[in-house]
């Protein structure tokens, strides 16, 4: 018997997902990466096992991906993001669609044909635009917690249109709007909307739609944007932060000759 | 698939021969400028080479020693000098990083040759602008620098067909060219010679030719890295003997590697195509890489450009303003995209590679949807990357890296 683990390491966070030998979830976890990546992975793999009650004659299978894919030395093989998204959507999501992974460095577009192969993809790693490290930097800008982003951008009455791609350029341009009074709430839908805007850019992003990524994961409202914007439902994942680690544990699994249910 | 160990790129042999042609060819240059002759003008890379041979200059290109400053890594040293200059940043970074090094009065050259103390100052700039408006910026500076003439070819740009009225157009700007370089040279054109130099870069290019397409076998015998080296002698020593017996020496020892079966990479998985131009800085990391990869990247447009059919010593002159059109850069994207097409069937290929140059908009042909275009028509994968040739500012090896290798998982996967 073995233990599956997929584990990914991101710039910003490291995930990690444990299966039983049917590909069923049976841990998982998210940390934040730190500079130290190995230990990152380290203390993700561990945490992930934390309510697993271990069979100690289990073996085990890891593959690990991401940016810091190359910093776990007990991953027996690796594997890039794209091909582990691309698994990890798919498990879900057994159709043709294009995903749209906003992490916390880069946003990635994938294109899964009907089979789960992947036949194209796009990775935005130039900047911090379309990431969820430009809505990092704006909430610390504007010393609002991360969390509250969400709530905030809800409440939006209006539609203000952040302009610049850069995120040097879009502070000041917050600020001019502060001045002019634009309400806070406003503003972060404006980031949410120019996020998206960054994305779609990226993509003619025709038939079915699938988001996975932190900025997902934490922000619901975000996906409801995208929505309205593309005019069709978008299907999210159970996991949609761990889709890499789930993609990663899904080939541990095919490796050792597991077929899925 | 992973990168694990770092795999050995087979060494060509007839590097050693190279090395030592290319050494004789520079200190040459350094002896004419000491010496005061012969005289020294500089061309672009595909500029009018060969009249200027023809007339007794010896012809130093600074884009290839754009190249060097990009090899060596040096060029990030430089790039700013010419920046603050305003230079900017975003214009073509061989410029940026010659005239930078040229303000800090180094050069790799004479890191490289004993003896050799700058680059070989001209007594005049002769550029072409067929590939690119910034050569003519760049002889500019250094005409006013230098107080030396600037003279030079206006051509045309993104052209479908090739018109009577292009060529004779060139031609006659090409021949008007020669009252002052006579003048300059101290020399009168003499039609023989030129008929006689033309012959000899046409014998070079054809077999420069038959050195790439050793590549249709399978394994293919050499990289488009090693093939980015090898190809200095077509860029520098055309119209010379000494070009002609290299490719004759470097075309055998391909020739007895595809015999052998023995490939550039051994377990060639995948062929790639790599349209734009080198990394310089990153040529043996990148090869290295691909090897891990098992993929073999074997065609290329940038190596391609130095195959001029057209040449024909019995027409100099309408031949050469068509072999310095017809190459493609000049070209217009359904040219381009019919060109790529042939190179992917000719060399059974199973993806292109688009290097988005940062600084060259000229050898960026992603930019106008061309990947897009050839995935759909052709049916194989494209990939671009970012980077750039010299400013490794513009490049992420992770970036580029992952994006590779997703590329060959992908290729893998079908
Ligand atoms: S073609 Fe590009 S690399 Fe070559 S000189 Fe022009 S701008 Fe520079």
């Amino acid at each position: 018997m073995y233990y599956f683990i997929g584990i990914d390491v991101g710039a910003s966070t490291t995930k990690a997902i444990v299966l039983d030998n049917k590909s069923k979830i049976i841990g998982h976890s998210v940390i934040h990466s730190g500079a130290d990546f190995e230990a990152a992975a380290d203390k993700a793999y561990k945490k992930a096992f934390k309510d697993v009650e271990r069979e100690s004659q289990n073996k085990e299978r890891v593959i690990s991906t991401g940016y810091g894919r190359r910093n776990v030395p007990f991953a027996d093989l690796t594997k890039t993001e794209i091909s582990c998204h691309a698994k990890g959507s798919y498990h879900y999501y057994r159709r043709a669609h294009t995903l749209i992974d906003i992490g916390g460095q880069d946003s990635k577009i994938i294109k899964i044909d009907n089979s789960g192969k992947r036949t194209g993809f796009k990775m935005n790693r130039k900047c911090a635009a379309g990431t969820g490290a430009f809505l990092e930097e704006i909430a610390n800008r504007l010393k609002i917690e991360i969390e509250k982003l969400n709530g905030l951008a809800e409440k939006a009455t209006k539609n203000v249109t952040i302009g610049s791609y850069c995120t040097v350029f879009t502070a000041t341009e917050i600020l001019t709007k502060i001045r002019q009074n634009v309400r806070e709430e406003d503003i972060i839908k404006g980031i949410f909307d120019s996020v998206i805007k960054r994305a779609l850019e990226m993509d003619p992003l025709e038939g079915n739609i699938v988001m996975s990524g932190g900025v997902v994961a934490y922000n619901p409202y975000f996906v409801k944007m995208c929505e309205q914007k593309l005019g069709k439902e978008i299907f999210v994942p159970p996991f949609p932060q761990l889709t890499g680690a789930l993609g990663a544990a899904l080939f541990a699994f095919e490796t050792k000759g597991g077929k899925h249910a | 698939m992973s990168e694990e160990k770092k795999p050995a790129i087979k060494k060509i042999q007839a590097t050693g021969h190279m090395r030592k042609i290319m050494a004789d060819y520079f200190y040459e240059l350094d002896r004419a400028v000491k010496e005061g002759s012969p005289k020294v003008a500089w061309c672009t890379s595909v500029g009018p080479a060969e009249l200027l041979l023809s007339l007794g200059f010896l012809v130093y290109y600074p884009e290839n020693h754009g190249a060097m400053l990009g090899a060596t890594r040096l060029a990030s040293n430089y790039i700013p000098l010419a920046n603050a200059i305003g230079y900017s940043p975003d214009i073509c970074s061989y410029l940026t990083s010659d005239v930078g090094a040229f303000i800090k009065k180094e050069t790799p050259l004479s890191r490289a040759y004993e003896g050799i103390e700058g680059i070989p100052l001209p007594d005049v700039l002769v550029y072409n602008t067929n590939q690119c408006r910034d050569v003519q910026d760049w002889f500019s500076w250094y005409s006013k620098e230098l107080n030396v003439p600037a003279l030079g070819i206006s051509t045309y740009r993104n052209i479908g067909n090739i018109t009577d009225d292009h060529l004779i157009s060139i031609a006659k700007q090409i021949k008007g060219l020669i009252p002052r370089l006579e003048e300059i040279a101290g020399n009168k054109f003499d039609m023989d010679k030129f008929r006689h130099v033309l012959g000899l870069s046409y014998e070079c290019t054809q077999l420069w030719k038959k050195v790439l397409e050793t590549n249709k076998n399978i394994p293919a015998p050499i990289s488009f890295f090693d093939e980015t080296i090898h190809m200095a002698p077509a860029v520098v020593l055309r119209g010379t003997e000494t070009a002609v017996e290299y490719y004759e020496v470097l075309l055998q020892e391909l020739e007895e590697r595809v015999a052998q079966k023995e490939g550039a990479v051994q377990e060639e998985e995948f062929r790639l195509y790599w349209e734009g131009m080198p990394i310089w800085g990153k040529l043996r990391d990148l090869a290295e890489f691909f090897i891990s990869l098992k993929t073999a990247v074997i065609a290329s447009t940038y190596c391609n450009s130095w195959i001029f059919d057209s040449f024909d010593p019995d027409d100099p002159f309408m031949s050469m303003a068509r072999a310095y059109t017809e190459i493609f850069i000049v070209r217009d994207e359904n040219f381009k995209e019919r060109y790529i097409e042939e190179m992917v069937d000719m060399y059974g290929l199973n993806g292109l590679l688009f290097h988005d140059a940062k600084t060259c908009p000229n050898n960026s042909n992603n930019r106008y949807g061309m990947p897009e275009r050839l995935e759909k028509k052709l049916g194989i994968p494209a990939l671009t990357i970012n980077g750039d040739l010299n400013d490794l500012r513009c490049y992420s090896e992770e970036q580029a890296k992952t994006n590779i290798e997703a590329f060959v998982e992908q290729l893998e996967s079908k």
